[in-house]
């Protein structure tokens, strides 16, 4: 199986190529700089690799929660592409691929995967390692104040992310919580979660590439 | 050359396919005013997140209808500003990556070359160099066209646009957004002689405009009529017609003088407010008669659409420009005069059989 998968939700922007049991990644930190660098990097990393978008069995995109304007640029980038070379199309979790980002440092315990979502709240989620590249969500992605924390599941040991901002009151919801740095949702991880979803033929048409925002009050700017 | 055209730059998602040869083989648009319509003005985020629910689907509809497979394609145009960010990124990535995927060139579009190229998708279009009038909700700017991308600014509006003002005088009356057609429907009932605003800085020289006194003048006047509550019908539509003309005659009085102050004999008017019938009627009043032959493209071309931008992305690809590499830009703010001039046909020969 051949996927190509693109992240860009968070201040990084990652790019990877699947093939098989084998993952090529090309990873940069680039806050705001994901629309100039997303596509010369699928292009690097096809010509590195001496594939054609024709020949990949489908896309893969991190479809947030994150930056709006950058969740929608891996959901643009993956439309297009999917379109053009008429790929099917499987969006995986931001977090969730945030989360595997820890399990692949060696943790085997339940992870807190957390994104700073801006104006006091968190993108928040816990996932659970059923196997090496499938993951269970104990408490599903969501939208959160630092203060109002949704109950978490039992045996949580440690955390990634952004959300890291708040770890003061995270830790207070669980004692103990150790933070790993340099946790990163990254493509490679969005390329090895959509893997056995494209082997369950779950691909979609390219334009139910879209993104997941969780925050849905994007008002409180307009004028009235 | 057979060209894509994808506008996403406010509240349209616009695509449409132009080919050199055969005209205009498809268009469609899709209208967020509905969406925006509660919030009395466009929120850029429920903006961008409509357009990428919307595009790829209009992408596909209008290929279907052009009966235009990917391989008869020659390029992608997407507007790459000016616009608000987050819409325009919608467009760029999908168009980029459409472009990428099927080997061809994505061409960025300056959406108000978009709007001042038009009128030369009619029939007998009109001939470089002439002056141009862009009026929008975004945009009043007068300029003289040299040639496709060379363009130089004679004058603009140093507040509001006119698509803004006619916006806010809307509000004011309680008329709701999108203000132009809705002044202009309830302007048809006003008595013309009831009310007379200002035509602002039409007394000074100068080609630039300013409408934010209109603002502060109709506001006042719905004051002397007792406030918006006191209305009545009559009242608004008395307000409606002397705003309108004021707008009308002060765009006409500044093209006049445009067209004295360069010499040239065609005027055309494009964007949003060039679709107003009492400006349409003022100009062909006072300049056609002076001899200055006046364009404006058909009604669906004034608001934004896809056509405009697969127009200019086709003359420009025509003229052998291509995107320097792969990287995504767009320009929330744009100056039209940025734009490089480009070797082109001219646009009838453009057209052909």
């Amino acid at each position: 199986m051949k996927l190509l998968a693109i992240e860009t939700a968070t201040d990084s922007c990652s790019v990877a190529l699947l093939h098989d049991d084998d993952v090529r990644e090309d990873f940069r930190e680039a806050p705001r700089r994901q629309t100039e660098l997303v596509l010369p990097m699928v292009e690097g990393l096809l010509a590195q690799a001496g594939w054609s978008l024709r020949e990949l069995d489908g896309i893969a995109f991190g479809h947030g929660p994150g930056a709006f304007t950058g969740v929608r640029v891996a959901v643009s980038v993956t439309q297009g592409l999917a379109r053009a070379a008429e790929l099917p199309v499987v969006g995986i979790s931001t977090l969730e691929a945030l989360a595997l980002d820890a399990f692949a440092r060696g943790v085997r315990t339940p992870v807190l995967a957390a994104l700073d979502a801006r104006l006091g709240e968190l993108y928040l989620a816990v996932y659970g390692r059923l196997a090496e590249d499938r993951l269970e969500a104990l408490l599903p992605d969501c939208l959160c104040h630092p203060d109002a924390l949704p109950s978490l599941p039992a045996g949580i040991r440690h955390a990634g992310g952004s959300g890291e901002v708040y770890r003061e009151q995270l830790g207070e919801a669980v004692a103990g919580l150790e933070w790993l740095e340099g946790c990163r949702a990254r493509a490679r991880h969005v390329a090895r979660l959509a893997a056995p979803r494209f082997r369950a033929s779950e691909g979609l048409p390219a334009e139910r590439a879209q993104p997941v925002y969780l925050r849905d009050q994007v008002i409180q700017g307009a004028v009235r | 050359m057979r060209v894509l055209g994808i506008e996403t730059s406010c509240d349209e998602t616009g695509v449409a396919v132009y080919d050199s040869r055969d005209g205009l083989l498809a268009e469609a648009l899709y209208s967020q005013v509905a969406l925006h319509e509660k919030w009395g003005g466009v929120v850029p985020e429920l903006a961008s997140r409509d357009h990428v629910q919307r595009l790829l689907p209009l992408v596909d509809q209008v290929l279907a209808e052009a009966r235009t497979a990917p391989e008869q394609l020659d390029g992608v145009a997407y507007t790459a500003g000016p616009g608000l960010a987050g819409a325009l990124l919608v467009g760029a990535c999908t168009a980029r990556s459409l472009a990428f995927g099927w080997g061809i060139p994505a061409l960025p579009v300056h959406h108000m070359e978009g709007h001042l190229l038009a009128p030369l998708l009619e029939e007998d279009p009109p001939a470089f160099p002439f002056v141009a009038l862009l009026v929008s909700g975004g945009h009043t700017l007068l300029l003289e066209a040299r040639g496709v991308g060379d363009y130089v600014p004679l004058g603009e509006s140093v507040d509001d646009a006119a698509g803004e003002a006619f916006d806010k005088a809307a509000k004011m009356l309680g008329l709701g957004y999108p203000g132009g057609p809705r002044i202009a429907a309830l302007a048809e009932r006003g008595d013309p002689g009831r009310f007379r605003f200002p035509r602002p800085m039409t007394d000074r020289p100068g080609l630039d405009f300013s409408f934010s006194g209109l603002k502060t003048y109709c506001l006042n006047t719905i004051a002397d009529c007792g406030g918006r509550e006191a209305l009545s019908e009559q009242d608004s539509a008395d307000i409606a017609r002397a705003f309108e003309e004021a707008v009308a005659d002060t765009l006409m009085i500044k093209c006049r003088r445009a067209m004295e102050q360069t010499g040239l004999e065609t005027l055309v008017i494009a964007g949003g407010v060039s679709a107003n019938k009492r400006l349409r009627a003022r100009l062909d009043q006072k300049l056609s008669s002076g001899g200055i032959r006046v364009c404006y493209p058909r009604l669906d071309l004034c608001t934004d659409n896809g056509a405009m931008i697969a127009f200019a992305g086709g003359l420009r690809l025509a003229a052998g420009e291509r995107p320097d590499d792969l990287a995504i830009h767009v320009r929330a703010r744009w100056p039209l005069a940025e734009l490089n001039p480009v070797a082109t046909d001219r646009p009838d020969e453009n057209r052909g059989a």
